[in-house]
C-alpha cells in the first residue's frame, strides 16, 4: 500500500511540469525572424546589388587575411598580413543598412591606389546627417532629433567630436534591428547591448576614445539580481538613456549617477519599458494582441501590469472571505453556542 | 486525561510553525512585489524579492519534511479521502458550519484516534498540501531559475506567473479560512495550543 503511494506521488510530481508546459520552438524561428522585415517578407531577395564589382577592387585585399600586391615594375609579389581591423566581412557588409554602397561613397576615391596615401587616414568620414537630414524617406527615424539627443549625451559631452555616430553604428555592418525584429526581441536586445559592450567590455576600443580605465561592467552591475538574465531581457539604454517620446531608440545616454537603479521603474504597473523596449511592439500590434511567436515568448516583468484583472478578482475574493469570516464569527458570538 | 489525543508530533509542529511563518512572509512580500511603485511601497522591491526568494526556498525544503514525514509516518493516513460518499459527507459538514453550529448541534464527524480531520478539513488540507503547494513550488522555481528551465525547453514564464499568482490567492484564502476554523474547537484557543504542545483536546 505504502510503496504504491510513494511511487504515485513522485510520479505525479515529476510529471507536473510537463503537463503544464508546452515546449516552444521559438529558437527554431529565431533565425528566420531575423531575416524578415516587419511585413514578414524576405527583403533580401528583392535586392539588386550594383556595386559589387567595383567594391571587389578593395575587397580583394580587404576581405582577406593577407594581401598580395605586385608593384609597378616589380618582379616579386609583395605579401603582407592584413590587420584584423581592416578586414571586412563581406557577408555582413552586404546585409547591412547600407548594403548597396560603394566603399568610395564613404572613403576617398584615392584609396584605389596602393600603398594608400598617408594623409588619407585623416580624412573626415561623412556623418549620418550629411545624407539623412531632411530626407522625408527617413522621417520616421527622426535623425535630427536623434542628433540633438546625442549631442546632450554623456559620450558627446565628455568626448566631443571623437565620439561620433559611427562609434556605435558600425560603418560597415550597422543594421536596424529593434524595428525589424519585433518577433525576436531577445536577439534585438543582444544586438543593441553588443553595441555598448563593444567598448565597455573591450579596453582597446574604449581607450581609442579615452585613457581612462575601463570600469568592469559585470562588477558594476552586480547589484542586479540574476544579472545575466537581466542583461538578456533589457538593453543597457533602458537604464542609461533618457526616454524620448518622439524616438524609437533613446540616444541621450546619461551620466551614471542618473542611471535607473530603482527596480520598480521597470517592475511596476507603469514600467518605463513600455516607453522604450516594448514601444515598437505596442505601437504596431496594439496592446491586446499577442506577438506572432505565441504568447509563450512574451516577457514576464514581475510586478508589471500583467494579470491586472486576475489580481483584482483575487483581492475581491480575499476580502469577501474575510467578510464571511467576520459575519460567521459574529453569529457564533451572538448565538453563544460555539 | 482521556479527552486528549497526541495528534501533533514534534515534526508536524515544527514543520507547521515554519510553514505558517514563511507563508505570512511570502504573502506580505508577494503583495508588495505585485504592487510595486517607484514612489510608495511597503518594502523596497529588491528587498521584497530577496526576502520572498529566501522564504520560498525555506518553505520548499520544509515542504519536503511534510511530504516525507507523511509518507514515512502514520500521519499520512489522516489525509486519505474516500471518494465514495465523499460529497455527502462534505455537504453534511458544510451544513454544520452554516447552520448547526449556531444551534449547538453535535459535530457530524467527531474527532477521534482514527479521524484527525473532518471531511472539509481533510479535503482542503489535501488540495492545498498535495496540489496547491507543489504547484506553487514548481512555478516559483521556474520564475527563480528561468535560464535553467529555458534550457530544457520549458519557457512558459507567462503560464507559471499566472498559476503562481492564482494559487497565491487560493492559498491565502485557504489560510484565512483555516486559521478561522481553528478557532472552532474545545475553546477558541485550544486548537492553537494543540499546535504548540501536540495534544488535541476533544470536545
Ligand atoms: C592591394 C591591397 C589593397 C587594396 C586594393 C585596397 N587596400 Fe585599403 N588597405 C590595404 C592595407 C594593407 C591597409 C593597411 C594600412 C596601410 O597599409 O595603409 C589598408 C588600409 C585601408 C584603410 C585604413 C586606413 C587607415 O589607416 O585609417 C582604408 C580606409 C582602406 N584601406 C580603404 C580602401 C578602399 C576604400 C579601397 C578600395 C577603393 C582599398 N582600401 C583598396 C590594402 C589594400
Ligand atoms: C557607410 C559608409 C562606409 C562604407 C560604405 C564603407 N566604409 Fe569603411 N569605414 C567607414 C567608417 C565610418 C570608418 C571609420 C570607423 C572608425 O573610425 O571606427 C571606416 C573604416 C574603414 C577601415 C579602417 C578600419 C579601422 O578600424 O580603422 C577600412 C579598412 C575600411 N573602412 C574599408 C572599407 C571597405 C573596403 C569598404 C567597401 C567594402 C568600406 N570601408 C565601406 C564607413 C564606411
Ligand atoms: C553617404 C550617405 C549616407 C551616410 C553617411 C549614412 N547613410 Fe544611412 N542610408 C543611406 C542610403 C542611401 C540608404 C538607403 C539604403 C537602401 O537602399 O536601402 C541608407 C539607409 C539607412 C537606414 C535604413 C533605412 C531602411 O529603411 O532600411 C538607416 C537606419 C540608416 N541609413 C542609418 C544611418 C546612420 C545611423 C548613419 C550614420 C551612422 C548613416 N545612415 C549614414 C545613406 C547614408
Ligand atoms: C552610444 C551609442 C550610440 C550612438 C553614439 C548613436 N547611436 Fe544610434 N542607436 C544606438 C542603438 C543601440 C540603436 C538601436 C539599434 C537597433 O536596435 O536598431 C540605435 C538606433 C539608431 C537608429 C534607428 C532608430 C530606429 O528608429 O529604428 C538611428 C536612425 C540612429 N540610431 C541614428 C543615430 C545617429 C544619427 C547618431 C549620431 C547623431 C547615433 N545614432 C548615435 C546607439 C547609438
Ligand atoms: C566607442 C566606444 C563606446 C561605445 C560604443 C559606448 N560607450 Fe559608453 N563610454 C565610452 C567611454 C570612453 C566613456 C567614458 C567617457 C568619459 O568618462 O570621459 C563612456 C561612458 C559611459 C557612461 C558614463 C559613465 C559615467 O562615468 O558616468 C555610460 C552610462 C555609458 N558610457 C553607457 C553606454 C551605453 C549604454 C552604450 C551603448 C548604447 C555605450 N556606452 C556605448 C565608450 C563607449
Ligand atoms: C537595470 C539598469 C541597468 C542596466 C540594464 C545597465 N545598467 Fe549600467 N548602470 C546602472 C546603474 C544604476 C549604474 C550606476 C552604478 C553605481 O553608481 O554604482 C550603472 C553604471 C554603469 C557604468 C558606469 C560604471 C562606472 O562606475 O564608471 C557604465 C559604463 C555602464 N553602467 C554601462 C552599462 C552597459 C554597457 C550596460 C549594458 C550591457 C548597462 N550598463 C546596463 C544601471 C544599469
Ligand atoms: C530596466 C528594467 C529593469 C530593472 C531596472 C530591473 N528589472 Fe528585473 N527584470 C526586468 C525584465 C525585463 C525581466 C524579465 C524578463 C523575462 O524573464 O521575461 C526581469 C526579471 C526579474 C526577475 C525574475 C527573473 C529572474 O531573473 O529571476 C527578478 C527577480 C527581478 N527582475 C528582480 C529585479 C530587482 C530586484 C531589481 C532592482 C534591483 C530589478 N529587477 C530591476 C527588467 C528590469
Ligand atoms: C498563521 C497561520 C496559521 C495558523 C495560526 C495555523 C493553525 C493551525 C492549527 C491550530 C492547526 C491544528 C488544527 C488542525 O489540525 O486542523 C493546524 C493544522 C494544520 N495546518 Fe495550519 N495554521 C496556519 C497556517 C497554515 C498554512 C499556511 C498551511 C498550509 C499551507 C497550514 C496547513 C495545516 C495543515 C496541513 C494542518 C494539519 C497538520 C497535521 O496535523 O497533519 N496551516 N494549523
Amino acid at each position: 500500500m505504502k510503496k504504491k503511494r510513494v511511487i504515485l506521488l513522485l510520479a505525479l510530481l515529476l510529471l507536473l511540469p510537463f503537463i503544464l508546459y508546452t515546449p516552444v520552438s521559438v529558437r527554431a524561428q529565431e533565425g528566420q525572424a531575423a531575416r524578415k522585415d516587419s511585413t514578414g517578407k524576405d527583403k533580401h531577395k528583392e535586392r539588386v546589388y550594383t556595386n559589387k564589382t567595383e567594391n571587389n577592387v578593395c575587397l580583394k585585399c580587404h576581405s582577406k587575411t593577407h594581401i598580395e600586391y605586385m608593384a609597378e615594375g616589380a618582379t616579386k609579389v609583395y605579401k603582407q598580413k592584413m590587420f584584423s581591423e581592416c578586414i571586412i566581412d563581406t557577408n555582413l557588409f552586404y546585409n547591412a543598412n547600407h548594403w548597396n554602397f560603394k566603399c568610395t561613397d564613404c572613403h576617398s576615391d584615392e584609396y584605389s591606389t596602393f600603398p594608400h596615401k598617408g594623409e588619407l587616414r585623416f580624412e573626415e568620414k561623412p556623418g549620418c546627417l550629411d545624407c539623412h537630414a531632411g530626407d522625408p524617406q527617413y522621417a520616421q527615424f527622426n535623425f535630427e532629433k536623434i542628433d540633438e539627443e546625442f549631442k546632450k549625451s554623456i559620450h558627446f559631452q565628455r568626448q566631443g567630436g571623437s565620439f561620433s555616430c559611427w562609434a556605435c553604428h558600425d560603418g560597415h555592418y550597422y543594421k536596424i534591428n529593434a524595428r525589424n525584429r519585433q518577433e525576436n526581441i531577445l536577439a534585438a536586445i543582444e544586438y543593441d547591448n553588443n553595441i555598448c559592450l563593444s567598448c565597455h567590455a573591450n579596453i582597446q576600443k574604449y581607450q581609442l576614445i579615452t585613457n581612462k580605465v575601463n570600469p568592469n561592467i559585470l562588477q558594476k552591475h552586480e547589484w542586479l539580481p540574476n544579472q545575466p538574465n537581466h542583461f538578456k531581457h533589457v538593453r543597457c539604454i533602458e537604464c542609461h538613456a533618457q526616454v524620448n517620446d518622439s524616438l524609437m531608440v533613446a540616444h541621450n545616454i546619461q551620466p551614471k549617477s542618473k542611471a535607473v537603479k530603482k527596480c520598480a521603474e521597470c517592475h511596476s504597473g507603469n514600467s518605463r519599458l513600455m516607453a522604450s523596449l516594448y514601444k515598437y511592439q505596442l505601437e504596431n500590434q496594439g496592446k491586446y494582441s499577442l506577438p506572432e511567436s505565441g504568447f509563450t515568448n512574451e516577457p514576464v516583468i514581475i510586478g508589471g501590469k500583467r494579470n491586472g484583472l486576475l489580481k483584482l478578482l483575487g483581492n475581491i475574493a480575499l476580502l469577501l472571505t474575510i467578510v464571511v469570516v467576520v459575519i460567521h464569527s459574529t453569529l457564533r458570538i451572538v448565538s453563544k453556542k460555539n | 486525561m482521556k479527552d486528549r489525543i497526541y495528534f501533533y508530533p514534534i515534526w508536524v509542529r515544527s514543520w507547521h510553525a515554519i510553514n505558517a511563518l514563511m507563508f505570512l512572509v511570502l504573502i506580505f512580500t508577494g503583495f508588495s512585489i505585485q504592487y510595486a511603485t517607484t514612489s510608495v511601497s511597503w518594502i523596497r522591491f529588491d528587498r521584497a524579492v530577496v526576502v520572498h526568494d529566501i522564504a520560498g526556498l525555506i518553505l520548499t525544503f520544509n515542504y519536503l519534511i511534510f511530504l516525507f514525514g507523511n509518507i514515512l509516518s502514520d500521519n499520512g493516513r489522516f489525509y486519505r479521502f474516500t471518494l465514495k460518499g465523499g460529497l455527502n459527507r462534505l455537504i453534511q459538514q458544510f451544513h454544520f458550519y452554516t447552520m448547526g453550529i449556531f444551534k449547538g448541534a453535535p459535530y457530524p464527524f467527531p474527532i477521534n484516534k482514527y479521524r484527525k480531520f473532518n471531511p472539509l478539513q481533510k479535503l482542503t488540507y489535501l488540495l492545498s498540501m498535495y496540489l496547491g503547494i507543489p504547484l506553487m513550488i514548481i512555478t516559483g522555481l521556474t520564475l527563480y531559475f528561468p535560464a535553467v528551465f529555458n534550457l530544457i525547453g520549458l519557457t512558459s514564464l507567462v503560464i507559471s506567473d499566472l498559476i503562481h499568482i492564482l494559487l497565491g490567492y487560493f492559498l491565502s484564502i485557504f489560510m484565512v479560512i483555516h486559521v478561522y476554523f481553528c478557532t472552532i474547537g474545545h475553546t477558541v484557543t485550544s486548537n492553537f495550543k494543540s499546535m504548540l504542545n501536540g495534544w488535541h483536546e476533544l470536545h
